[in-house]
């Protein structure tokens, strides 16, 4: 069963303002009766300053799904609409003191009925593209739909690119193999039918560089290893983190981790990424290690 | 509060007689049954006991055909890649969609290692067709695969006449019959079933221990290579404490055979009157005419399984439900969509599953648990108001679905 927290124990076993709201002016219904959850959450919003005097829901879903639905109304009660909009899923499973990475869509679910209300209320249309897959990597509750469009999207071919993009495969590593099987299907969806392969047997070492054109000077090297480093700066920056270059000593590249990558538990899969992309752009074997590792001067 | 276990098609308790029968086997009967010496020999001697007893709960013909695994899992897996290996000119599997995991996922990996996998398809009652089976049986069929009873409906599959048409084309016969021995009366030795699974954990042995039986005569390759253990065909040192539980739990089993199909049956069948009497929109699923003596599975519409789960669990009463938010998948149960279960009611499918141990009390409270839990989580849903479905012209409509 669930490790669920005492909070979403005490939200579902006792859920705040739940049954229908007759004076509501605005409601939102999302949800599907085929993932097992639906949701309607029902506002009564003052017209004059546009804050939320009430909310109530009704919720059909498991534990998580109540105990969120419950936390949203009690989280948006007093609010203005555009601060209500501000409250993310994240805010949700905050208040709840987490959710289990397989319940983390019940969140998603609460912040969607949360801007169809809205959207209702202001006489809009609100539609969702939402679509959930089957969940993948469990540390960091990526399914397999989010994967297979962003290995899709920048044309990946390994577990490790997966894990740089999606840090899917980045925890225990358990779900290599579904990875493994969508970075097939994918591959077999571009090459076309007929031209299907199997994915790299040992996807996580780095393929034999091709022999670069000619040597690079080392200011050029330098140059390109900054372009690399540039160029996954925003990536490290939306996880509140980010990277600098620290020192250049013959095929190893030190770097300082900073902000939330410092410590990180995927500082090894951060750095690993780093490095496939370095091998690529330099067309040399190389090695990125942590400043930490830099050798202490005699 | 004393807890009420009504889960026992996952899993039972380990009954005192087993686990006394057991402990010796981690103490002074240490030894290695393979040696010579009085230490190992000692153990020989209990495991031969503990294989003539599950012989005799199975009606099996020679207490050789009893070969001990690790699990149900261990013996389903071993059976279907034995037929695969054995008979490399057949390249076909007969099974069904409502199989547990331990078949169903090694099916989809035959399948995508090239093979052939028919899966019957079952009815609204989770019954299969008998002439589309008839169709299916070929020459390049390895082996068929059917389950006994089915773990979370408790629905009988006609295994022995399935085996029969298979025997008379040829073809090998496999069953999964975990949910089904110590439940049902078991003769292997008049049936065509060639190979047939058991888990000791489901029927008050422990876990980690289980049986494949492998009709004499019947081709084998083994799953696991190494020592001579189980006459070759298993190797790896035997578990004999658990070897040891197994054997004594098979003849208590035999023992009981009786209450299960009296007592258990006559509680079960009151718990599941008591509950349909009292609350509206719920109807058990499956075949209730031909199902484990042991075994309800009610579906309760417009509410969500885990949701019932975790409220009873408040009252200290133990069960299980097909809804998605179990698994943590996104799907309620495959066995439940197979028989065309509407979602509605799929998600709030609840099994409750006796034992021999289980009282008339403890059955009272359930059925007096249960029909408040279902109104407070209907009041709750936006699919239910005012005592009822909520009527197509209001019916809730979300945006996306």
């Amino acid at each position: 069963m669930w490790e669920y927290s005492d909070k979403v124990r005490e939200h579902f076993f006792n859920p705040r303002n739940s049954g229908p709201l007759e004076e509501a002016n605005g409601i939102g219904d999302v949800g599907s009766i085929q993932c097992g959850d639906a949701l309607r959450l029902m506002l009564k919003v003052n017209p004059e300053t546009e804050v939320i005097e009430d909310a109530h829901f009704q919720t059909f879903g498991c534990g998580s799904a109540i105990a969120s639905s419950s936390a949203l109304t009690e989280m948006i009660k007093g609010l203005t609409l555009d601060e209500a909009l501000k409250v993310s899923n994240q805010d949700i499973a905050d208040f709840l003191d987490g959710l289990p990475p397989e319940k983390m869509h019940c969140s998603v679910m609460g912040r969607e009925a949360l801007q169809a209300a809205v959207a209702n209320y202001r006489g809009e249309e609100w539609s969702d593209d939402h679509e959930e897959g089957a969940l993948i990597c469990k540390c960091f509750a990526i399914d397999a739909v989010m994967i297979e469009d962003v290995v899709t999207a920048n044309n990946l071919n390994t577990v490790e690119e997966v894990t740089f993009y999606t840090k899917a495969g980045g925890g225990c590593a358990a779900c290599h193999e579904g990875i493994e099987e969508i970075l097939a299907k994918v591959k077999a969806s571009r090459a076309g039918p007929g031209e299907t392969s199997p994915p790299p047997a040992c996807p996580a070492t780095p393929e034999a560089p091709k022999p670069p054109s000619k040597k690079l000077s080392i200011v050029e090297k330098i140059k390109k290893i900054e372009e690399v480093l540039e160029s996954v700066r925003p990536m490290l920056q939306r996880d509140h983190g980010d990277v600098e270059l620290a020192d250049v000593q013959g095929k190893k590249i030190y770097v300082h981790l900073k902000g939330a990558c410092s410590g990180c538990m995927m500082e090894a899969a951060t750095l690993g990424g780093i490095q496939q992309k370095m091998i690529e752009t330099l067309g040399e074997l190389v090695q990125v290690l942590p400043s930490s590792h830099m050798p202490v001067e005699a | 509060m004393e807890p009420i276990y009504l889960d026992n098609n996952a899993t039972t308790r380990c009954e005192p007689a087993v686990v006394e029968a057991m402990l010796p086997f981690f103490t002074e009967h240490f030894g290695n049954a393979s040696s010579i010496h009085a230490f190992g020999s000692e153990v020989g001697k209990a495991l031969k006991k503990a294989r003539a007893q599950v012989q005799a709960l199975l009606g099996a013909e020679h207490d050789s055909e009893i070969i001990f695994t690790s699990c149900g899992t261990e013996s389903d897996s071993t059976a279907i890649l034995s037929a695969l290996k054995a008979q490399p000119e057949r390249n076909t599997v007969i099974t069904t969609t409502v199989e547990h995991p331990a078949i169903l996922t090694l099916c989809e990996w035959l399948e995508k290692e090239g093979y052939i996998v028919h899966k019957l398809k079952v009815d609204k009652k989770g019954r299969i067709d008998i002439d589309e089976y008839k169709s299916l049986l070929h020459d390049r069929v390895a082996v068929v695969s059917v389950m006994w009873a089915n773990n979370e409906t408790g629905t009988l599959f006609p295994v022995e006449e399935m085996a029969e048409l298979a025997a008379a084309k040829g073809i090998m016969f496999h069953t999964d019959a975990v949910q089904a021995v110590g439940k049902v009366p078991i003769d292997l030795k008049n049936t065509k079933i060639d190979m047939l699974s058991l888990s000791g954990h489901k029927l008050h042995a422990p876990k980690g221990i289980g049986v494949l039986y492998l009709r004499r005569g019947c081709r084998f390759r083994p799953l696991l290579r190494g020592g001579h253990q189980e006459r070759g065909r298993r190797a790896g040192t035997e578990n004999s404490a658990s070897i040891v539980g197994l054997g004594m739990a098979c003849e208590l089993a035999m023992q009981n055979m009786e209450k299960e199909n009296t007592e258990v049956r006559r509680l079960r069948d009151k718990l599941e009157k008591g509950i349909l009497s009292q609350v509206t929109h719920c109807f058990p699923t499956g075949d209730p005419g031909n199902r484990l003596p042991n075994t309800s599975n009610i579906a309760f519409e417009y509410v969500e399984g885990e949701a019932i789960l975790l409220l009873l669990n408040k009252m200290g009463i133990a069960c299980s439900s097909g809804s998605a938010c179990t698994s943590g998948s996104l799907e309620p149960s495959h066995v439940m969509r197979a028989m065309g279960i509407p979602y509605t009611a799929a998600h709030g499918t609840i099994r409750f599953s006796l034992s021999v141990n289980n009282t008339e009390a403890e059955i009272n409270r359930v059925i007096e648990a249960v029909p408040p839990i279902i109104a407070q989580l209907r009041k709750l849903s936006p699919y239910w108001r005012d005592g009822g479905p909520v009527s197509a012209e209001q019916a809730f409509a979300p945006t996306y679905a």
